[in-house]
């Protein structure tokens, strides 16, 4: 029922739709141009979990804002990619991607999943995926890695499907820091606390994850070790101490430290040893983050009076800013290609997440919300998400990076807010 | 010798008081003139009385009860109806070598949270500065920041967001 649900608004793609998957709220709230439509056809034996693999499947690919997904009704007999497609009928729908697939038992309440794609204005067979037997548990993981696959072969672009993104909750007067897949699902809590917790910012290596707490009535930066789930403190010296960024090989940390006076960047290694000055100035340095390649830091400062967007050297040495226009621009991100930096801008009053492309010095405003904060670019590049306001309460947010394309995604709880998407997942 | 010294202080007290109902004015209390003798007897005032933070009896409790000091929209500068606060738990600092105290600034929500942060951080930095000048030593006190974090005040209003820029005293 929530599938056909589903189905029919994203069919219907007008305003705002939303479905309702396990508490997780998904509204797809614009949609890109070119989408390519795809009828992905329940697989066969597919209702051994809930929600199934092609609800799931169809989710991620509608939040791409790339495909249209075509609202394929149940077959009896189910159709599976044992069956020799009717390319015709297909055609016939307006479908140009077709998938079929099945669900087989493989004993010991575990599951096997294969799927294949076809094209289907040419007629062709494209290509076929087998996936080890798992537990229904798990078949939500395959259900992500399927949709990555569909995405790639389709768009030619990595998806960031089975990635997680780490964000805050307030409820009450409780935080949590959490991890979830990037539908915001499967959610993990790392920590629980009466105190504040801010900037989330996850390892290259998608192991750790650093942010700042306010446990001991002051801001400190921890590393949170998702493997051994132990925490410790990194940067805690006199003052405050906030802002971390992982350095690409993730061995360092650029953080803000006040403990000279003044807010300034700093570098630490990775274990909180070696701390040293990256750059002087009397104004507020913070908000750092490194280039791809390691060679700059993008920082946010006031040194010219408001906020601005900086990059100087990792090593230390001159500033240039890099934002030019606007009188307020903080909360620098970098894509994966070094290409773009996403930013907050504030104008007349309205906080909205900016893209700016390095190359060319061009500024195009993603947004049309007015309180967004902590744009964080997906690890392909693609999408950015961000915090956001809706009805008085923070929700999360992703835009495409032409802006074309949104969704929102809020998660049962009072307030969400500072997310950081993940990396790609190692194989 | 002690007990005139609390008699003169109380004298001060009672004067500033009369003239100043909204006891701001940064007259000092205790005897600075008197070396470490006076610094100590600040001290001893504590131990006799009380804890002058805490003990509603003590001479010096008024004075250190206000521990606010409120920030215009992106300024750290601290106004002259707030110079009272900074200036008297300045005075206890600087009486009480021994005391510590940490000072939280704090932001208002609007815009990024690290940002506000710093900005906090400027506000504390600001008030320990002064009380440095005014005779408070470095080590005594350690300013740091809980940006837009704890606010005070939640509504989306001029007046809250004003309560909301604001370092406070923290013992």
């Amino acid at each position: 029922m929530a599938r056909t649900l589903l189905r029919f608004l994203i069919l219907a793609a007008i305003g705002a739709s939303s479905a309702v998957s396990a508490q997780v709220t998904i509204e797809i709230v614009g949609t890109g141009s070119n989408q390519i439509p795809i009828a992905i056809a329940p697989f066969a034996g597919e209702e051994a979990s809930q929600p199934t693999l092609t609800d799931i499947i169809e989710a991620d690919l509608a939040r791409s804002g790339r495909f249209n997904n075509l609202y394929v009704p149940p077959q009896n007999p189910s159709l599976s990619e044992a069956n020799t497609p009717d390319y015709m009928s297909w055609k016939a729908r307006g479908a140009d991607a077709l998938v079929l697939g099945s669900v087989n038992s493989a004993g010991g309440g575990r599951y096997a999943t294969r799927f294949h794609l076809y094209d289907v204005p040419r007629q062709q067979w494209l290509d076929g995926r087998d996936f080890p037997a798992v537990a229904p548990a798990q078949l939500r993981a395959v259900a992500h890695r399927a949709a990555d696959y569909i995405y790639e072969k389709f768009t030619g672009e990595r998806g960031v499907f089975s990635t997680r993104i780490a964000f805050v909750t307030k409820t009450g007067r409780n935080f949590q820091l959490i991890v979830a897949d990037s539908d915001g699902e499967n959610r993990q809590v790392l920590s629980n606390s009466p105190e504040p917790i801010i900037s989330p910012t996850w390892a290259p290596n998608g192991k750790s994850i650093a942010y700042v707490a306010f446990d001991s009535k002051k801001p400190v930066v921890y590393v949170h070790n998702l493997e051994n789930n132990g925490r410790r403190a990194v940067a805690n010296f006199t003052g405050s101490n906030s802002a971390p960024a992982w350095s690409p090989d993730g061995q360092r940390l650029a953080v803000a430290l006040s403990k000279e006076g003044g807010t300034q960047l700093y570098m630490v290694n990775a274990d909180g040893s070696g701390v040293r000055r990256l750059a002087s100035s009397s104004a507020i340095d913070t908000e750092p983050v490194f280039s791809p390649d390691g060679q700059s830091i993008y920082f946010t400062s006031d040194r010219g009076g408001g906020p601005q967007i900086y990059r100087m050297p990792a090593s230390g040495g001159p500033a240039q800013r890099v934002t030019q226009s606007g009188s307020y621009n903080v909360s620098p991100d970098i894509s994966p290609d070094g290409k773009w930096l996403t930013y907050v801008a504030r104008d007349s009053g309205r906080f909205q997440v900016a893209l700016l492309e390095l190359g060319t010095g061009q500024v195009q405003v993603l947004t049309d919300t007015a309180h967004d904060e902590s744009p964080s670019f997906a690890p392909n590049g693609k999408m950015i998400l961000y915090a956001t306001e809706s009805g008085g309460r923070g929700i999360l947010a992703a835009t495409s990076i032409d802006g074309r394309s949104k969704y929102r995604l809020s998660v049962p709880a009072g307030d969400v807010r500072e997310p950081n998407w993940g990396p790609f997942p190692a194989n | 010798m002690k007990k005139t010294l609390i008699a003169l202080s109380l004298t001060a007290l009672l004067t500033a008081c009369a003239s100043d109902p909204e006891g701001q004015t940064g007259a000092p209390i205790t005897d600075s003139t008197t070396g470490s003798g006076g610094t100590q007897s600040g001290i001893d005032t504590g131990t006799m009385r009380g804890n002058p933070l805490t003990d509603p009896k003590h001479p010096l409790y008024q004075r250190l009860q206000a521990r606010s000091v409120f920030f215009d929209y992106n300024s750290d500068a601290i106004k002259s109806e707030y110079m009272p606060v900074v200036e008297n738990h300045a005075q206890f600092l600087r009486d009480n070598p021994n005391q510590k105290v940490l000072i939280q600034g704090n932001a208002d929500d609007r815009g990024s949270r690290e940002y506000n942060l710093a900005l906090g951080q400027r506000r504390a930095d600001a008030i320990k500065s002064r009380m440095t000048l005014l005779g408070a030593r470095s080590g005594q006190i350690e300013s740091v920041s809980l940006g837009e974090e704890k606010p005070r005040c939640t509504s989306a209003t001029e007046a809250c967001y004003g309560e909301n820029r604001r370092g406070d005293l923290v013992y």
